[in-house]
């Protein structure tokens, strides 16, 4: 039975094992694989993004408006610049894996170690940033107010440049304190508190004839801003003040934003920090010579492909996120 | 597998460079929003966002098929890997979008309406 026997170098026989039918190594293919289901479920999370865009079309917060913070530029309104700076981040440290790998085919341990350092450096700044885009996000920079049917008021001056509800609120004696589970039944608590109540809002509003309510509707690209008659009439119907985001509501527009945001942004964050674990891992076994006894440095390429992948994402989200 | 030892270096940076200037020219546009780009459109889509899918996509070829080394594998890899994304993700995107804007025309067209 010579013909079921295959042995390791049976080169006619393509599919009789042993061999590597798409010229890929065992594990290199099936890292391919996964990076083409985690592609599917980023490619689901943003048409998803999409759907939800759709549906609230005329209503959907416009990113530069959302994205202005830069470090170190307070109250400075720099729309893109700090997604725009991430990006270069990670574009750079995908340049040094590719480096990485690289000096791996001559097996140049040495500079093999110097860029996988640099790129694991880049994969940590990126994620630190991230996080302080998150906490720029969640603290808010205006507020806003929600009318008892879900909308969202936000305001402006005559000239249409956004006001902080800390520019006008009125400070009124309503001294309330937080309801917490010390000063109350033991099942009883309540969310933190916002800084000024709807009371304080709706008089500082009244005493400051020049600022109007900006709706969510959009008209050629841009939020409406209601006339003073109609600003008035809109926050009697105030019913809660908002400052920044959570994943109830938030100080931007539409509750699903926010939502989007903190998922897809966040489920790229861990792929970024597992990348740099995986990083790591692989660093340490350069470090100590495991690549260099096997005489091939597979393993880098194979962390490469996975980092790779973790930049081609965040492209799409830069794009999907900031752009459009 | 080739076990050329040919260090392609010279092409990673060019590589770089040519990201780097697509996503500046991305947030150029991201930034000045010009009205011709911005309020004219084609296929249900204004110009500006054509232009920032292209370059996008144009991006994603280089990272692919550059630093993933796309272009060394098989042409059985490639297919496999490329064609299955491209026909699911072009399907889903069409059948969500499609269905969001179904939704946004029932709020705003029926009676029933989300926001009161």
């Amino acid at each position: 039975m010579e013909t079921t026997v295959t042995t390791a170098n049976s080169e006619e026989k393509t599919w009789g094992g042993g061999n590597e039918p798409m010229g890929a190594s065992y594990g290199k293919l099936m890292m391919w694989f996964f990076i083409v289901s985690d592609a599917l479920t980023f490619s689901g999370f943003l048409a998803a993004y999409g759907f939800s865009r759709f549906k609230f079309i005329e209503t959907w917060p416009l990113a530069d408006e959302v994205f202005t913070h830069f470090p170190f530029m307070h109250g400075v309104s720099a729309p893109m610049y700090y997604v725009a700076f991430m990006t270069f981040i990670l574009i750079f440290s995908s340049v040094t894996m590719v480096l990485a790998v690289d000096a791996g085919h001559s097996l140049n341990k040495g500079k093999v170690t110097i860029y996988m350092f640099l790129t694991i450096i880049g994969g940590l700044i990126f994620v630190g940033s991230q996080a302080w885009e998150w906490k720029n996000f969640i603290k808010g920079e205006y507020g806003a107010i929600e009318t008892k049917g879900g909308s969202l008021l936000q305001f402006v001056d005559k000239e249409g440049h956004r006001v902080a509800l800390a520019d006008f609120a009125a400070t009124l004696p309503e001294e309330r304190a937080q309801l917490g589970r010390d000063k109350a039944k033991w099942f009883m608590s309540e969310p933190v508190l916002p800084t000024y109540s709807v009371a304080e809002v709706q008089a500082g509003f009244k005493s400051h004839p020049d600022i109007l309510v900006r709706t969510e509707v959009l008209k050629n690209k841009q939020k409406t801003v209601l006339s003073r008659e109609e600003s008035e009439l809109r926050l009697s119907q105030a019913a809660i003040v908002i400052e920044g985001a959570n994943l109830e509501r938030n100080e931007y527009g539409s509750k699903l934003f926010a939502d989007f945001f903190f998922f897809i942004t966040g489920f790229h964050g861990f792929h970024v920090f597992s990348g740099v674990v995986f990083n790591i891992i692989i660093f340490f076994n350069v470090l100590l010579g495991t690549y260099d006894k096997r005489k091939s440095y597979e393993m880098v390429e194979k962390v490469g492909l996975y980092w790779h992948f973790v930049d081609l994402v965040w492209v799409f989200v830069f794009t999907f996120f900031y752009l459009v | 597998m080739s076990h050329e030892h040919v260090s392609n270096e010279k092409r990673i940076w060019t590589v770089f460079g040519l990201l780097s200037l697509i996503t500046i020219v991305e947030v150029f546009f991201g930034i000045v929003k010009p009205d011709f780009l911005h309020m004219n459109s084609f296929l249900a889509m204004t110009l500006l966002n054509w232009l920032f899918i292209i370059l996008t996509i144009v991006k994603a070829y280089y990272i692919v098929w550059a630093f993933m080394h796309m272009e060394g594998e098989k042409s059985t890899l490639k297919n496999a890997v490329v064609l299955p994304l491209i026909f699911l993700i072009l399907y889903l995107v069409f059948i969500l979008l499609t269905e969001g804007n179904y939704i946004y025309e029932v709020f705003k067209n029926s009676t029933i309406k989300w926001n009161f």
